[in-house]
């Protein structure tokens, strides 16, 4: 008789290389399906929030009403939300991401509302000024000085859909979600802490991408002169996280 | 039969109020869970806000705590000390990762609330020969209340959410509900599982609303 094998895999060390390497294909396809699930919904968030913050910065009495409904879906529990949306999308991707979406909207939405909001009044002026029409307005004026707070939200947003995303093990599309659920039920440390891990570098590289790319957008705050703090409504970088 | 009903009718079947697996059994696990967790927390963030604030030391890791936990993910906590050995310890494991995720909010707004403090005050108070206890109890913690109870707050909200996925790692409360669902492939359950965890999260929200709004004006601070 061969004794068992005395690797890490046989001892169930929380670190194992050879975990690493042998189930390398089931770790790419984990984290290629929670990367995809996560830019979508932001994608699908981001496409509903920015009409919502132009129509309440529009009409004024919509405001309330907006953020009233965000708030209130921010509040409910992750595991909640995907519950809810059970009948109507049943065990598949697209409740995550719809689960997901609703939430990057509370951030998605106060923060380019805040952006657009702290728009110097002069700047405004000076483009009508300029014969600048309404929508030239706001593509060449409005939306790119309200950047660096809409993009604060954003990356709010991102790292909490990253985190989040895991809770869509439930219905079996978790991304990493689903080897941190798998390895639960089979005890198996090396892919708990190996997902877990991955789950949280994914989120920083997002992080760190969006903050480059904000840099991108912004050029002139890059000419040295510090910015003015946006005036108005203040951008939610409040501590608040999802669970 | 559609689903609205379906759920009606789940939740209006009082078999499924009482026993061990009842929503009432549940409801209380998730409150007892809640609060304790949030006393517990608040416990160990306060005092450490109060004084860093006080000195006005180790204020990027106050602000940054929110910002690295956001990144971790609630799940993952819960698996992770369930297979240390603390997860032969009940209620253990869960409590931790309640604690650890309710603990930066506390601290993060209670920190700042401190640094708002007008100077000006401080100094006043500094010039009145008050020591530094006095200072902190007298003058900025009070002035502080404002963000504190915000802190609170979301502290509060975060724990209802947390504990709700404590039941993916065999914890109990309300979750428990929607997990028993998932796994008698009940749908009617679950949605009403997730609609009593949803109106236990609003209800914790509102309760905070109604007590900011009617609490002493020197509670609520400046609207902002």
């Amino acid at each position: 008789m061969t004794a068992p094998p005395d690797d890490c895999l046989a001892r169930n060390d929380w670190i194992c290389g050879d975990y690493l390497s042998t189930r390398r294909q089931i770790l790419l396809d984990a984290v290629g399906q929670h990367v995809q699930l996560t830019v979508v919904s932001v994608g699908l968030g981001l496409v509903i929030a920015v009409p919502l913050a132009l129509l309440a910065r529009r009409r004024r009495w919509t405001v309330g009403p907006v953020l009233g409904i965000t708030t209130v879906l921010y509040t409910i529990p992750s595991l909640a939300m995907f519950s809810l949306l059970l009948p109507v999308y049943g065990l598949s991707a697209t409740l995550v991401v719809v689960g997901l979406a609703l939430y990057s909207l509370t951030l998605l939405v106060r923060n380019i509302l805040a952006g657009l909001d702290g728009v110097p009044a002069g700047a405004t002026e000076a483009a009508r000024g300029m014969g600048y029409g309404p929508m030239r307005q706001l593509l060449t004026v409005e939306l790119p000085l309200a950047v660096p707070a809409a993009m604060a939200g954003l990356r709010i947003a991102t790292v909490s859909a990253v985190a989040l995303t895991t809770v869509g093990a439930i219905v079996g599309y978790g991304g990493l979600g689903n080897l941190i659920y798998a390895g639960m039920n089979s005890y198996f440390k090396a892919q708990v802490l190996t997902a877990s891990v991955l789950c949280v570098l994914i989120a920083v590289a997002f992080d760190l991408l969006l903050l480059g790319l904000e840099r991108l957008l912004t050029p002139w705050r890059r000419a040295g002169r510090s910015p003015r703090p946006a005036r108005g409504r203040r951008p939610l970088t409040a501590s608040g996280r999802r669970a | 039969m559609s689903t609205p009903a379906a759920v009606w009718s789940w939740l209006t079947t009082a078999a499924n109020w009482s026993g061990e697996n009842g929503i009432g059994h549940r409801l209380a696990q998730h409150a007892v869970l809640t609060f304790a967790c949030l006393v517990l927390s608040a416990l160990i963030a306060l005092p450490i806000a109060l004084t860093l604030g006080h000195l006005g030391r180790g204020g990027a890791l106050a602000v940054n705590l929110a910002n690295v936990g956001r990144a971790v993910p609630t799940f993952a906590v819960l698996v992770l000390l369930l297979l240390t050995p603390l997860g032969r310890h009940g209620q253990w494991p869960t409590v931790i990762a309640l604690v650890l995720f309710a603990v930066p909010p506390l601290l993060t707004n209670a920190y700042v609330g401190m640094r708002e403090v007008d100077q000006d005050v401080v100094r006043a108070a500094r010039g009145m020969g008050m020591t530094g206890m006095q200072l902190v109890w007298r003058v900025e913690a009070p002035l502080a209340l404002p963000l504190v109870l915000t802190g609170v707050r979301i502290a509060a909200v975060q724990l209802v959410a947390t504990a709700t996925l404590a039941a993916l790692v065999g914890g109990g409360g309300l979750g428990r509900i929607i997990t028993a669902g998932f796994n008698l492939a009940s749908t009617p359950q679950v949605v009403a599982g997730a609609v009593v965890v949803a109106v236990f999260a609003l209800l914790m929200e509102a309760v905070f609303e109604l007590v900011q709004r009617f609490a002493p004006a020197r509670a609520r601070g400046r609207p902002r």
